[in-house]
Order: structure tokens, then C-alpha cells, then sequence
């Protein structure tokens, strides 16, 4: 029975783990290549980034990600991490607390209330996203900051604004990553 | 709860609930051996297997424990050779010995408990020829206990329960390797990536793109309740789970094979109205507490995803522990007191409200017996289960079953709240680094393995302990089960009398459900009312 065993080991791993991955990746190359491949964004032949994972910007004149936990620095990709505070620990306040008094210092008197997206650290420390309202909160700023009109940011915004999935799977949502990238468009 | 929360949970359980039937019957079919293509024939003949020979529940068992053994064996060679093998672009050295072992037993025991970093850790060739040949063979081997047990039930008098090969073979080629090549396919055209290239550098920026055969081992998963993720946050990257539609089809997967299998077995005992009733007890006890989790967590983005937002993220939350699944969306060591009790909870029901692939129904099964003894006592009768007496060895085994995993959950925590080791990795102080820790054990003593990930459990004394508990509870469940199966497969099926305890109806139902929350409640309440409790009333 030890030698039907280890036969069965080596037969079952060759079909779930040589054949079924491989099998899988040449699908995947040949079916969906720029999304099996991380959906890259290229620039002049450059790889500027990914569509999915998020990026640190500390310029008040960009639309700022979320909080990131990663270590060591925020936004590293490989290294994904949430904070994994728990609800009651004081070191999540104090975040919660300096990244609104930093939100406050970069915009003076905006009065509309923080979003709870922009105060917290997002699960993979690499959301790329921020809910419309984060992203209505920082307008504001941004358009003051760039000279843009009020009315063309929010076409900007909207372009990388995503609905609901399928009109009612999960929440609407900006993309960070790419909005900011169109802010920096000549 | 928004209207849009309500509607995306009603989605989930009604599609869950239609594949139900289609599904279970299809798998009974597969059991039944009206499927035979052409490449089961040559995997017998590869492996030497005589496809015909029927076994006892000893031989039955004795070919179970050398296969998980010997995979078992196979992955922490795997871990600590990687450096040697092919596909390793990132160069990642050899594993440490005690977190090798603790990653090799919790791929073998259906757990994927993860004392480690994926992207950080482990070379693609672990990945796919350790982690992802785990993930299926892990989750076929609960549904060949599954389905022996099944037989055990429906035949009579005959010491002999199937062939554990036969099964294991059936239940990976014809059910998980198609479910798996669909959702790997669909999971890849939301984003998820499917490569071998090393990872990416970022022009102009300190970020590094992680790359590799993600989408294979996360459609396999979720469908094999196994959880481990491809990345250390698991299906909270991006490149693991990019959108609320890949999200859908995962938690989708988290419960699909075990919520069918409970129509499997209805049909392979020829009476589908037990396995209904059986669903409908995980069903009384899982709405329930998702909608608690729901409404727990509004409002909390600590830990969370903007596009899966609070209401997917418990459903998720729900779903893995329920399942033993342990895959998260989300970090739950962020959630609220409560939001987090719930999971915890869900796992120290012992992983039967849907649980494991197979693993879960034969422990609800085990729960049934359990529940049909209850009501004999009360009435005075000999009790019964589909015509078959339980007696006092078919107790003996119920009980073993449900008693170990609560002694593996407690003996844990409590061996790692008084050394200092044990203590070491704790990040929060005080209730919630209890909680912590009986998470961390009540995942491992229930073959979860999601975590409050805080908790850094990667030492030698966590890694040790945690893998005796999860091997005791993997197997010191399993071998009663089938000693079950090989008990009741010899004794004739009686005709239901007027005096026979129906186990199809409502009442048997509630019945069954409160025999398990009752289990669970005396078990655990006192040990949850030091930690989330505690943290709850603050």
C-alpha cells in the first residue's frame, strides 16, 4: 500500500501541480495577457505601475491614497499588510487623529467631515482606491492647488470613477493611482 | 444596513442555494461511478490502483493517513529544498525548520494556517507543486471520508465502506479540477494575475511588482476550503481579489462544495430530504450570525477594502469561518469586539455550520448522531439514525469527535498565555491580545486557519503546538467518522415505527442546531467572555 501511495502522491501532483498550473498559465497568457500580468501601466516602455495596486503621494497637490501599514515604507508591494490594530488599541486613534490634522494642514478650513476611508489603513496596505466621497473631500485642494476649475477636476474624477459592479457588487469607487497620473498630464 | 448591503447578501445566498441541487446531484453521480473518462483509467494504472477492490474502514483508514503523511512529508521537503528547485526568480533560501513543519501539516489537515509572508517567502515551484497539490488532495480527502461515511449509511450488512483511491481520484478530476479551471479563468479576466516572471521593479519608485501563479491557487482555495492565500494578506490584495465580481465568485466558492455535498449525501443515502435538513441546521446558524456581523461592522474601514466596502467584508468574514475555508478580505483583527466574536465563534462551533470540504458534513453527521442520542434519552428509546441503531460504540465515536477539538483549542491557548514565547508575539495588550491567542488556536484547533493577524505566531513553541493541534483535530475526527462508517455499514437498516424520531423535520432541525450551539457555548463562553466579551462591554 506504500508504493500505491507514493505513486498516487507523484500522479496526483503531476495532473493539480505541473499540468494544472502550466495548463492555466498559457490560458490565462493567451485569453487575458495584460490582466495575468499584473495590469501593468506602461509608459515609454517604462512600468509606471499597476492598475491594482496603490501608491504613496505626499504632494498636497496629488489626491491622497489611504493610510498603508506595510513595512518599511507605505505602499510596498512586496510586503502587503494591513495595521491589525484592533478596535480598541490607542496607536489606531493616534493615526486616525494625525492623518486628519494632516488633511486639515494641507486644506485650511474645509469644513466637510472626514471620510472614514481616508482616515483608516486599508487591509493590503495596497488599496488603490478611495471612495467618491474621499475623493470629493481632497477636490477642493487639488483644484486650488493646480489652478484647475472646480468643473474639470470632476470630469477628471469621474473618468476614473467606477461604479458598483454589475449595478449593485460592492462599493463605488476612485482610482487614486490613475486619477493622479491624468493630474500630471501635460 | 443599506438596501444595497441586503441585496448583495440575498444574491449570494440565493445563488448558493440554486447550485445547490444541480451540483450535489452531479457529484452523487460521480461517487455512484457513473463518470469514467479515459484518464481515471490511466491514473489507476499509473498509481497501481485495482479500481475494483472494496475496503474495510481500517484499510480505508489506514490508505487516508499514508497519503496525508506522506504529502505531508512531500511539502516540508518541498520547504526546505526550495532553494535547490527550479521557479524561485526572487532566490527565497530554505524554510526554518519549525515553520516548515507547521506549513507542511497545515496544507496536509485541510487548515492553511499561515505562519508566513507568500510573496516574501516562498518560490513559485512551492507554491503550485507544495501548496497548490495540497489544496486539492487536502480537500478530496475530507470528501472521500465524506462519502465513505455515506455508504457506511446507506449499505447494510457489509464491512465494506469503498475505496479511499477511487474516491480521492473521482472527487479531484471529475469536481474540483473543472470547478478550479473555471474560476481560475474567470478570476484572471478581473485582474488576478496567472505568470512565472519575477517580480516587477516600479520606474522612478521604490515599489516592486509581485508576480506568479496566483489565480490557479486561489480558485482551488476557496473551492477546497483550504484558504492559505497566495500573497500575506491574502484575498485582500489586489492582484489576489481586484473587484466585487472576483470577490463574489470567491466567497461563492467558499461555501459551494460544502453547502452541495449536504444534497450529495441526501441523495446518496437515498433520502435527500436528510441532507436538506442538515443544510437547513448550518443555515439556522449562519444567517443569523452574518447578519450580527453585518450590522457589527458598519462604519469600520480599519483592515478594510474601498471596493468590497464593510457589508463584503463581513459576509466574507462569515463565510471563512463558517467554512473552514480561513481566507480573509479583511482583517479581522480590526474588526469590532463583536464583528470579531463571530468568526471566533463560528470556529469553535468545530467547523460544522458548512465546514470543511466533506469534513464539515461528517462532523454535522457526527452531531446528528449526537442529536438523535439526545432525544432517545429523553423519550427513552434506543435512538437511531436513517434506520441505523446508535449504540454505545457509535457514541464512543461521536463523542471523541466532538470533544478533541475543543480540548486542542483550549490546551493551546492556554499553554501559550503562560510562557513567555507564547506571549512574545502578541501585539495588542490586555482582552484583545487574549483574543489573539484563542483565535490563533481556535483556527488551528478547528483546521480554519485565518487569523487576527497581529498575532505573530511564527515561533517555535505557536508552530509546534498549533501543528499537534491541528493534527489531532484533523484526524482524531476523521478516524472515529470512518470507525463509524465501519460500524453502521454492518448492521441491518430498521423500518421507520411510529415510535422512530423522524430526522427530516423542523423539529430535528432545531433539534440539531442547539445540540451544536449548546457544544460550543459550554465549551467556549467562559474563555470568549475573558477576551471579545471583555472588549465588548468596554
Amino acid at each position: 500500500m506504500t508504493l500505491v501511495a507514493i505513486r498516487m502522491i507523484l500522479v496526483l501532483s503531476l495532473l493539480t501541480g505541473v499540468f494544472y498550473p502550466l495548463g492555466m498559465t498559457g490560458l490565462a497568457q493567451v485569453l487575458f495577457p495584460r490582466q495575468a500580468n499584473g495590469s501593468r501601466i506602461i509608459d515609454g516602455g517604462r512600468v509606471m505601475g499597476s492598475d491594482w495596486i496603490g501608491q504613496q503621494f505626499d504632494d498636497p497637490n496629488y489626491f491622497w491614497s489611504r493610510l498603508s501599514a506595510t513595512a518599511p515604507f507605505p505602499y510596498n508591494a512586496a510586503s502587503s499588510s494591513g495595521s491589525n490594530y484592533g478596535p480598541l488599541n490607542p496607536d489606531l486613534r493616534k493615526a486616525m487623529e494625525a492623518r486628519r490634522a494632516a488633511l486639515l494642514a494641507a486644506d485650511p478650513g474645509n469644513s466637510l467631515p472626514v471620510p472614514i476611508d481616508l482616515l483608516t489603513a486599508s487591509g493590503s496596505g495596497l488599496d488603490p482606491h478611495i471612495s467618491p466621497e474621499a475623493a470629493a473631500y481632497q477636490a477642493r485642494r487639488v483644484a486650488r492647488l493646480r489652478g484647475l476649475t472646480a468643473a474639470r477636476l470632476q470630469e477628471m474624477i469621474a473618468r476614473h470613477t467606477r461604479p458598483r459592479q454589475l449595478g449593485f457588487l460592492g462599493e463605488p469607487v476612485v482610482n487614486v493611482v490613475l486619477l493622479n497620473r491624468e493630474l500630471d498630464r501635460p | 444596513m443599506s438596501g444595497n448591503d441586503f441585496a448583495q447578501i440575498a444574491a449570494y445566498l440565493g445563488v448558493l442555494l440554486f447550485l445547490v441541487k444541480p451540483l450535489g446531484q452531479y457529484i452523487a453521480q460521480v461517487y455512484d461511478g457513473r463518470w469514467n473518462w479515459a484518464p481515471e483509467r490511466w491514473m489507476y494504472r499509473l498509481a497501481g490502483v485495482d479500481a475494483h477492490a472494496t475496503m474495510t474502514w481500517g484499510g480505508y483508514a489506514r490508505a487516508f493517513l499514508l497519503f496525508n503523511a506522506l504529502g505531508l512529508v512531500a511539502v516540508y521537503a518541498l520547504l526546505r529544498l526550495q532553494h535547490l528547485l527550479p521557479w524561485n526568480p526572487q532566490g527565497f533560501a530554505a524554510v526554518e525548520p519549525h515553520t516548515a513543519f507547521n506549513i507542511a501539516v497545515s496544507f496536509a489537515t485541510n487548515t492553511n494556517w499561515q505562519n508566513y509572508a507568500g510573496e516574501a517567502t516562498l518560490s513559485y515551484f512551492t507554491q503550485v507543486a507544495g501548496l497548490t497539490v495540497q489544496n486539492f488532495i487536502s480537500a478530496a480527502s475530507g470528501m472521500a471520508v465524506l462519502a465513505a461515511l455515506a455508504r457506511g449509511l446507506a449499505s447494510r450488512n457489509t464491512t465494506q465502506i469503498g475505496n479511499f483511491w477511487v474516491d480521492l481520484v473521482r472527487s479531484t478530476l471529475y469536481v474540483l479540477l473543472p470547478l478550479a479551471v473555471v474560476l481560475t479563468l474567470l478570476l484572471v479576466s478581473q485582474g488576478v494575475i496567472q505568470n512565472l516572471d519575477p517580480y516587477v521593479p516600479v520606474a522612478d519608485s521604490r515599489q516592486v511588482l509581485p508576480m506568479g501563479p496566483a489565480a490557479s491557487q486561489v480558485a482551488i482555495k476557496q473551492l477546497g476550503t483550504n484558504g492559505g492565500g497566495f500573497f500575506n494578506v491574502n484575498s485582500a490584495h489586489p492582484l489576489e481579489n481586484p473587484t466585487p465580481l472576483s470577490n463574489f465568485a470567491q466567497v461563492l466558492a467558499i461555501l459551494l462544495i460544502p453547502a452541495t455535498l449536504c444534497y450529495t449525501f441526501g441523495r446518496m443515502v437515498n433520502d435527500t430530504r436528510q441532507g436538506w435538513a442538515l443544510l437547513a441546521a448550518m443555515l439556522i446558524l449562519f444567517v443569523p450570525l452574518l447578519f450580527v456581523t453585518v450590522v457589527a461592522e458598519q462604519g469600520n474601514m480599519e483592515g478594510k477594502e474601498v471596493r468590497f466596502g464593510t457589508a463584503n467584508s463581513a459576509l466574507w468574514a462569515v463565510a471563512t469561518t463558517a467554512a473552514s475555508n480561513g481566507s480573509v478580505n479583511a482583517m479581522h483583527d480590526s474588526f469590532t469586539p463583536i464583528g470579531g466574536l463571530v468568526p471566533m465563534f463560528l470556529m469553535q462551533l468545530g467547523e460544522v455550520v458548512f465546514g470543511g470540504a466533506g469534513s464539515g458534513l461528517y462532523g454535522m453527521i457526527v452531531f446528528a448522531i449526537i442529536a438523535v442520542f439526545l432525544a432517545g434519552l429523553m423519550v427513552g428509546r434506543t435512538p437511531e439514525y436513517l434506520g441505523k441503531k446508535i449504540e454505545a460504540f457509535e457514541m464512543k465515536m461521536a463523542s471523541i469527535a466532538i470533544l478533541v477539538p475543543p480540548l486542542c483549542v483550549l490546551v493551546g491557548t492556554a499553554i501559550a498565555v503562560v510562557t513567555p514565547m507564547g506571549l512574545s508575539g502578541l501585539q495588542d495588550r490586555g482582552a484583545h491580545g487574549f483574543s489573539e491567542i484563542l483565535y490563533a488556536f481556535s483556527s488551528m484547533g478547528n483546521n480554519n486557519g485565518s487569523a487576527f493577524a497581529g498575532y505573530g505566531a511564527n515561533n517555535p513553541l505557536v508552530n509546534f503546538t498549533g501543528g499537534i493541534a491541528m493534527l489531532l483535530a484533523r484526524y482524531w475526527v476523521a478516524l472515529p467518522v470512518l470507525a463509524i462508517a465501519g460500524s453502521l455499514s454492518q448492521k441491518k437498516i430498521a423500518p421507520a415505527g411510529p415510535g422512530t424520531l423522524p430526522t427530516h423535520t423542523p423539529l430535528f432541525v432545531v433539534l440539531l442546531a442547539g445540540s451544536v450551539l449548546i457544544v460550543g457555548a459550554l465549551a467556549f463562553i467562559p474563555a470568549l467572555a475573558l477576551g471579545p466579551i471583555v472588549e465588548a462591554l468596554r
